[in-house]
């Protein structure tokens, strides 16, 4: 019987932080659309989550534009198909490693900042002293966290699509010779709105995600730094994790016929 | 004082946490004007009482009524006006570490949109003079200030929107003897002039001797005296004598060898 205790008791605490997690982005969800909105705060965590990530993200779509085409030059060379190196860099950066990328690295960066604020604001009782200030917690720090990530990601994500492509048309014309015009008609032609559209989509979800897990792990840790240190790693991975669920799911829905 | 309506009415007051009960049936009058302080061991469940009647923690039973009005069980919007009256000032004074002191200070006013953001730093900087902090600490982040001055902002918070009821939190806690003894004179003098209740609680018997009109000692999740700041010393009560000397010999046993 002692085998089945402990898969039982995990069972139940997963259902248990399941139904926590649902509830939480219940409240939240709720406070997005009602008022007050903290302008302030929202403008300054958009600045934040969207400006202050623009480095690393653009670094990460660079180099993946890059490798892209060198990986896909040398494969398709093996079936001479090499003229399909600037489709295949476009399709990949817009529909997936554009918003995937630039997510798990949000993720690491934003993920993780907010929960060791919010958890640390938890731990000190600058939570319990914003009730008691005629200021609801989830309106002032979780709503406008959400929506800066809502909104932030898409933009970062279009950035980080046009600069991989440019990543890829450095090596695709300075090292693999492709002929520049070229190179670029065959990245427009074979080019639809529906693939970048459904990669920014993917990158408003990821957005969600990322903000929702720092907030909630944030505001329900305990304990002190341990708590703050535990939160902020579950952030993360957390956050990780759902964005390549999500990701798997938004593909099906959207191009799977 | 207890005989005519008091501002705060506590009664069979229970919260447990898991098996834990904190709060055993607690019964306690806070009349209007008054000073109580509520003494007692760590871990007594001073602060979940506190937290009870500002609804930061939801009691399992019993009534906390507030100007005669239930706030247990209330709901959100009915919180936010009862809690409009309460002013509080936590342990380790909790100032929002991403806001200047005097935005601290303004903090529940500007929530409010009681004033706009130049009356509002103007009222800051006359609440941080009544604390005895300059007009220059309001520029500071709390990051910046020593434990002392953070405990004097957060008093200045606490009382920026001339609350009915002040809660203090171990005001006194991690404090040198002589700045505690500057932030009990700040207590005495503030409330009196903002002609406020105050409900403190504390472990320092000297702080509770000077801002306590009546002391009430908390054991085992109930009250198990009240009375007078000056009979204390006269109680015929071994818990509290024990308390009040700080003997580990006595009735209270401490969990030290858990």
């Amino acid at each position: 019987m002692n085998v089945f205790q402990p898969v039982g008791r995990m069972f139940l605490s997963f259902l248990a932080a399941a139904g926590r997690i649902s509830l939480f982005t219940g409240t939240a969800v709720s406070h997005i659309a009602r008022p007050p909105f903290y302008f302030r705060i929202i403008g300054r965590q958009m600045v934040e989550i969207g400006y202050y990530s623009l480095p690393v993200v653009g670094l990460t779509a660079t180099f993946t534009g890059m490798v892209l085409a060198l990986q896909s030059y040398t494969g398709f060379a093996r079936f001479s198909a090499e003229g399909a190196v600037a489709n295949v860099v476009v399709l990949s950066m817009t529909r997936e490693l554009g918003p995937v990328l630039a997510g798990l690295m949000v993720a690491g960066r934003i993920g993780a900042s907010m929960a060791a604020e919010i958890g640390t604001m938890r731990v000190t009782e600058q939570i319990d002293a914003l009730t008691t200030l005629s200021t609801n917690p989830m309106k002032y720090l979780v709503a406008p966290r959400l929506i800066a990530g809502l909104t932030m990601l898409p933009l970062l994500v279009l950035i980080a699509d046009i600069i991989g492509v440019f990543g890829g048309y450095l090596v695709g014309v300075y090292k693999l010779g492709f002929n520049p015009a070229n190179y670029l008609q065959n990245t427009w032609d074979f080019l639809e709105a529906e693939d970048v559209i459904s990669g920014l989509v993917k990158a408003s979800v990821f957005g969600f995600i990322i903000t929702l897990m720092g907030c909630y792990h944030g505001y329900s840790s305990k304990g002190g730094a341990q708590g703050v240190g535990s939160a902020t790693t579950n952030a993360v991975v957390s956050a990780s994790i759902l964005i390549l669920c999500f990701d798997y799911i938004l593909t099906e829905m959207f191009f799977a016929k | 004082m207890t005989e005519a309506a008091p501002k705060i009415r506590i009664r069979d007051l229970r919260k447990a946490f898991g098996p834990k009960v904190v709060l055993n049936g607690l019964d306690l009058d806070v009349g209007v004007g008054e000073s109580l302080v509520v003494i007692g061991g760590s871990g007594t469940g001073k602060s979940v009482l506190i937290k009870c009647i500002l609804g930061l923690l939801k009691a399992d039973s019993g009534s906390v009524q507030v100007d005669g009005e239930e706030v247990v069980g209330i709901d959100t919007k009915g919180r936010e006006r009862v809690n409009r009256k309460f002013g509080m000032l936590f342990q380790g004074a909790a100032l929002f570490d991403s806001l200047p002191v005097w935005e601290n200070v303004a903090f529940g006013l500007l929530a409010e949109k009681r004033l706009d953001r130049a009356e509002a730093r103007d009222l800051a900087t006359a609440k941080l003079a009544q604390v005895g902090l300059g007009p220059d600490v309001g520029l500071l982040f709390p990051a910046e200030l020593s434990g002392g001055m953070q405990k004097r902002v957060a008093l200045a918070r606490a009382i920026a929107a001339d609350p009915e009821i002040i809660f203090f939190d171990e005001p006194t806690t991690g404090l040198d003897p002589i700045m505690a003894d500057v932030i009990n004179d700040l207590i005495v003098k503030i409330t009196r002039e903002v002609g406020a209740t105050a409900l403190s609680i504390t472990h320092d018997m000297a702080s509770a001797r000077k801002i306590a009109h009546r002391i009430a000692m908390l054991y085992e999740g109930r009250i198990i005296w009240a009375g007078p700041t000056a009979d204390i010393d006269g109680a015929e009560n071994a818990f509290v004598d024990q308390f009040i000397h700080g003997r580990a010999e006595g009735p209270i046993q401490m969990a030290v060898r858990a």
